[in-house]
C-alpha cells in the first residue's frame, strides 16, 4: 500500500508533534508512531523546561546560554546553544497560549524552580529557571501538543513501526513501515521525512527509558548513510529508584532534596562546594560511584539516599506529586517520612543523528544536507548538549528545534518536486521479515538483548577504559553474529511482539557498537564520558565532535567535525 | 516466589473463541505484574500480546484486569495482592478485543475528540504571557493527572448499557478546559455536554473514581461540571 504525502514525521513525542503543529495545514502531513501518540516517552519528562523568564528572580538568556555551554563541557556548538537560550522564553509563552497548565506564582505568572547547573551571573549561584507543571511537565506538554495536532487535523498512523527510509538518488523520499495490528507493510512516499524517534536507553540494563526507546530513528538513519554524532556521550541520571531505574527528577533536589551516603553525610558538599546537590548530573553520578568505591554506599551496596523529609508535606504533595507516588509504589517508601533509595540510571543520549540548527540531517563535517531528511529531539544532535545535557534543556531542545525543522520543511515543500520512488521500495524489508519468520535459527531476542544490556552497563556506562571498551566491542560482535541466527516463534501477523523485538534488537546492537567505538576513540574525559585511563580533558586533541559513518563491512568509521565556539572560550569546569 | 498466572488468550484470526492459558513463573514480591507478563513472553511464550511502554504509570498503555479489577500492570506489584500468588489477567472490559490483552481503543478516543480537547484561547497574541491565577491552575490540577489509560471508561457501568454516553475520561477532559480561565468558549462547551449522552449520562456511581490508577476524583469533577451546566442554563 502506497500513501502519498508531502511530509512524513516519524515519532509523536514533543519534537515530532511540535513540527507537525508548525506545518499544520500548510502541507499534507502524516505522523507515524510505533506507540499511540500520547504514550510517547516525552510524557515521562518530569521536572521542567528551562527558560530565562525571570519570573521568580533576575535571569537572562545569556546566563542560560553560558550555563548550557559550560554544562556541555564546551563541546556544544555555541551558535546553536545561543538559539536555544534566546528562543526559550518565546517557546514557553507559546506553550502557555496553547494551553499548557504550568504551576503559577502568586501573581499568576509561570512558576520557576532551581535545576542542576542553571546559575545566575555566569556561575555564581543556582537560579530558578525551570518552568514546570508539578512533576508531570513532559506529560502535559505532550497532551497539549497532541490535542493541538487533532485541532489542526493532523493525520496520525498510530502503532506503525518504521522499518527503513526510502532513499533514491541521494534524496530521502519516504518511509517503509510495518502496521502492528495487521502485519502489513506500507510505503509512505513524501518530499520530506522528519525523524523524531527519541532515545535509545534500552541499550542499558538500568534505565529510566520506556520499552519503546530503542533508537530506531538513529539506527535507520545511520544505515541509510547519515552519520551519528557524539554517541559516546550517554547521560546517567544520578537518581533512579534503586534496582528499577525509574526516574526521581532533579526537581527533587531543585526543591531542596539532598543526597546522603551510608554515614548520613551530604557528600556532594565535598565535591561541589558551591552547588552541592545541584551540580550537573554527570558530575553527581561520578561522585556517587566514587563514594561507592570508597565503601560509602548505603549498607555497602550500590545505592544512596535521596532525602526529602525536611521539605514538608506541602512542597512534596504540590510540587513533587508524581515522584512521591513512584517512591511509594515501587520503592515502598514514603518520602515525607523516609529517604528514597537511588542509583544512577541511563537517561538520555546527548548524541544522535547529526543535524544543523534547522533540522537538516547533515552528511559530513561541512554541514552538507541529506536532501529531504530532517531530524529533531533526542534522536538528533544539533549539538546543544555537547558532552553533558543540563536538566530541563531536553524539553526545550525538542520544542525549539522541532519548530525550526517544521519551518524549514514548510519552506522546502513548495519548491520540491515529489521524487520518483524506486521500484518496490518495500522489497528489502519484506524479504527481511520473511527470512526472520521462516528462519529455523536457534536464537531468540530475549537473551541476546539481556546480554547486551548487561555488557553495556558493566563496560560502557559512567566510567570507561580501553580494556572494558574492547571487551564490550568483542561481546557486541559475538551478539551480532548470534543475531543472524535468530528465529521468530510467533507466526501471526497481529501484534507480533516477537518480530518487533527482533527488529528493535537489531537497532540496539548497531547503536551499542557506535557508542562503544566512539568512546574508544575519545581518549580524554569530558562531560558524561569519563575515561579512567585518560582522566583529563584534552582540548588540543578532542575539542571536536565525533562522527560515525556506517560501513557494512568494516563497522563504524570515525571522523571529526569542528566545534563552533563564539562567546565562551573553554575553561576548567567547576561547580 | 512461585506464581501461577491464568491469562486470557484470543487471536481472532485463529481462534473461534477466547480461552485461558496457564503459566508458572518465579517472581520477586517487588516485581510488577508487567514484569511477570514480560517474563512469560520472553521466557515461555513469545506469542502473548499486550501493550506497554514507560512501565511506571505515565504513558497509560497497560490498563487491564488483574484478578477481576481494572489496574495498570506496571503499577501493581506481586506483593500488592493477597491472592495466594494466583493471578488472573484479562483485557479491559467494554472494548472489543484485538488480540489477547490488547483492545481496540478507537471508540474511546473518538469520544475524547468530541469534547474539543484543546484550548480556544481568549487572547490572540501567542507570544505574550498569558496570566492564570494559581487557584485556577490548582482547580483543574486533578484532571491533568489523566494518562488516557481508559480504565475509568472501561469500568463505568453506564458506558456498558449506554454506548453513546461520552464516558468519564472524555468528560474529565471537558472539565479541564471548561474550568481553565484562559479558554474562551466555556458556555459553548457547557451547552454541548448538557444532555443524556453528555454529563447527565453520569449517575454518580463512583466506579470511575474507584478504578482510576492516578487517584483522580473523577466523579467529583463531573459533579462540578453538572453544577456549572445548571448555572449556565439558568443564565439563559
Amino acid at each position: 500500500m502506497v500513501h502519498p504525502y508531502d511530509v512524513i514525521i516519524v515519532g509523536a513525542g514533543l519534537a515530532g508533534l511540535r513540527a507537525a503543529v508548525e506545518i499544520g495545514k500548510d502541507a499534507h502531513v502524516a505522523v507515524l508512531t510505533k506507540v499511540f501518540a500520547t504514550r510517547s516517552h516525552s510524557g515521562a519528562a518530569q521536572g521542567g523546561i528551562g527558560a530565562a523568564l525571570g519570573n521568580e528572580e533576575e535571569d537572562h538568556c545569556e546566563w542560560h546560554m553560558f550555563d548550557t555551554v559550560k554544562g556541555s563541557d564546551y563541546l556544544g556548538d555555541q551558535d546553536a546553544i545561543e538559539i536555544l537560550a534566546n528562543d526559550a522564553p518565546r517557546a514557553i509563552y507559546e506553550l502557555e497560549n496553547l494551553g499548557v497548565p504550568f504551576n503559577r506564582t502568586a501573581e499568576g505568572k509561570i512558576a520557576q524552580r532551581a535545576f542542576g547547573g542553571h546559575t545566575r551571573n555566569f556561575g555564581e549561584a543556582p537560579v530558578k529557571r525551570a518552568c514546570y507543571a508539578a512533576t508531570r511537565t513532559g506529560r502535559v506538554i505532550l497532551d497539549t501538543l497532541w490535542e493541538q495536532g487533532l485541532r489542526r487535523g493532523i493525520e496520525f498512523f498510530d502503532e506503525f513501526q518504521m522499518l527503513s527510509l526510502v532513499v533514491h538518488d541521494g534524496q530521502c523520499c519516504g518511509v517503509v513501515a510495518y502496521e502492528l495490528s495487521t502485519g502489513k507493510l506500507h510505503v509512505f512516499k513524501s518530499k520530506a521525512v522528519m525523524l523524531a524517534t527519541g532515545g535509545a536507553g534500552k541499550i542499558y540494563k538500568t534505565t529510566s527509558n520506556a520499552f519503546a526507546s530503542t533508537g530506531d530513528g538513529m539506527a535507520i538513519a545511520y544505515r541509510s548513510g547519515a552519520p551519528l554524532e557524539d554517541m559516546e556521550f550517554v547521560q546517567f541520571h544520578p537518581t533512579g529508584i534503586y534496582k528499577l531505574g525509574i526516574l526521581i527528577s532533579e526537581a527533587a533536589r531543585g526543591e531542596g532534596g539532598i543526597l546522603l551516603n551510608n554515614e548520613g553525610e551530604r557528600f556532594m558538599e565535598r565535591y561541589a562546594p558551591v552547588f552541592k546537590d545541584l551540580a550537573p548530573g554527570d558530575m553527581i553520578s561520578r561522585c556517587m560511584l566514587e563514594e561507592m568505591r570508597a565503601g560509602r554506599g548505603i549498607d555497602g551496596q550500590d545505592y544512596f539516599h535521596l532525602d526529602l523529609t525536611h521539605l514538608g508535606e506541602d512542597v512534596i504533595d504540590k510540587k513533587l506529586a508524581e515522584i512521591t507516588s513512584f517512591a511509594r509504589t515501587y520503592a515502598g517508601v514514603d518520602p515525607i517520612k523516609e529517604p528514597i533509595p537511588v542509583q544512577p540510571t541511563c537517561h538520555y543520549m546527548m548524541g544522535g543523528i547529526a543535524t544543523d540548527a534547522d533540522g537538516h540531517v547533515i552528511v559530513d563535517a561541512k554541514n552538507t544536507a541529506f536532501a529531504g531528511l530532517y531530524a529533531a529531539g533526542e534522536c538528533a544532535c544539533v549539538s546543544v548538549h555537547g558532552a553533558n545535557r543540563l536538566g530541563c534543556n531536553a524539553l526545550l531542545d525538542t520544542l525549539v528545534f522541532g519548530r525550526r525543522a517544521g519551518i524549514a520543511i514548510k519552506a522546502f515543500i513548495p519548491s520540491a518536486t515529489r521524487p520518483k520512488l524506486p521500484a518496490r521500495p518495500e522489497k528489502k524489508d519484506a524479504d527481511m521479515i520473511k527470512d526472520l519468520m521462516n528462519s529455523s535459527g536457534k536464537e531468540s531476542s530475549g537473551p541476546i538483548r539481556a546480554e547486551l544490556q548487561d555488557s553495556m552497563m558493566e563496560h560502557v556506562s559512567v566510567f570507561r577504559q580501553n580494556d572494558s571498551l574492547n571487551t564490550a566491542l568483542k561481546k557486541i560482535a559475538q551478539l551480532k553474529k548470534r543475531y543472524q541466527d535468530l528465529s521468530i516463534q510467533d507466526k501471526g501477523s497481529c501484534f507480533n511482539r516477537d518480530l518487533l523485538d527482533a527488529i528493535e534488537l537489531g537497532h540496539l546492537l548497531d547503536l551499542a557498537e557506535v557508542i562503544t567505538r566512539s568512546a574508544l576513540n575519545r581518549e580524554e574525559s569530558r562531560g558524561a564520558h569519563s575515561r579512567e585511563d585518560f582522566p583529563e580533558r584534552d582540548d588540543k586533541k578532542f575539542l571536536v565532535h565525533t562522527m560515525a559513518r556506517h560501513d557494512a563491512d568494516k563497522g563504524p568509521q570515525i571522523f571529526t567535525k569542528p566545534v563552533t565556539i563564539t562567546k565562551f572560550e573553554p575553561k576548567e569546569r567547576k561547580y | 516466589m512461585h506464581c501461577h498466572f491464568t491469562v486470557y488468550r484470543y487471536d481472532p484470526a485463529a481462534d473461534e473463541k477466547p480461552c485461558y492459558q496457564e503459566y508458572e513463573i518465579d517472581a520477586e514480591p517487588t516485581d510488577k505484574i508487567l514484569d511477570c507478563l514480560n517474563k512469560i513472553r520472553w521466557e515461555q511464550d513469545p506469542t502473548l500480546a499486550f501493550r506497554s511502554s514507560c512501565a511506571h504509570g505515565i504513558c497509560g498503555s497497560d490498563a487491564l484486569m488483574i484478578n477481576g479489577r481494572i489496574e495498570l500492570a506496571c503499577q501493581k506489584l506481586v506483593r500488592d495482592f493477597k491472592s495466594g500468588n494466583n493471578f488472573v489477567i484479562e483485557p479491559l472490559p467494554l472494548f472489543e478485543g484485538v488480540k489477547d490483552l490488547i483492545v481496540d481503543l478507537e471508540p474511546f478516543f473518538e469520544k475524547y475528540r468530541q469534547v474539543q480537547p484543546y484550548l480556544i484561547p481568549g487572547q490572540n497574541d501567542s507570544n505574550k504571557e498569558f496570566i492564570q491565577e494559581s487557584e485556577n491552575q490548582e482547580f483543574i490540577e486533578p484532571a491533568l493527572r489523566c494518562i488516557l489509560c481508559a480504565s475509568c471508561t472501561a469500568g463505568c457501568p453506564i458506558n456498558r448499557a449506554h454506548p453513546a454516553y461520552l464516558g468519564p475520561a472524555a468528560l474529565l477532559r471537558a472539565f479541564r478546559y471548561i474550568f481553565d480561565s484562559r479558554d474562551s468558549i466555556t458556555e459553548q462547551r457547557l451547552e454541548k455536554i448538557d444532555s443524556d449522552d453528555g454529563v447527565w449520562g453520569c449517575k454518580t456511581m463512583w466506579w470511575c473514581t474507584e478504578v482510576c490508577p492516578k487517584e483522580i476524583p473523577i466523579t467529583k469533577c463531573l459533579g462540578q461540571i453538572k453544577r456549572a451546566v445548571k448555572q449556565n442554563a439558568k443564565k439563559e
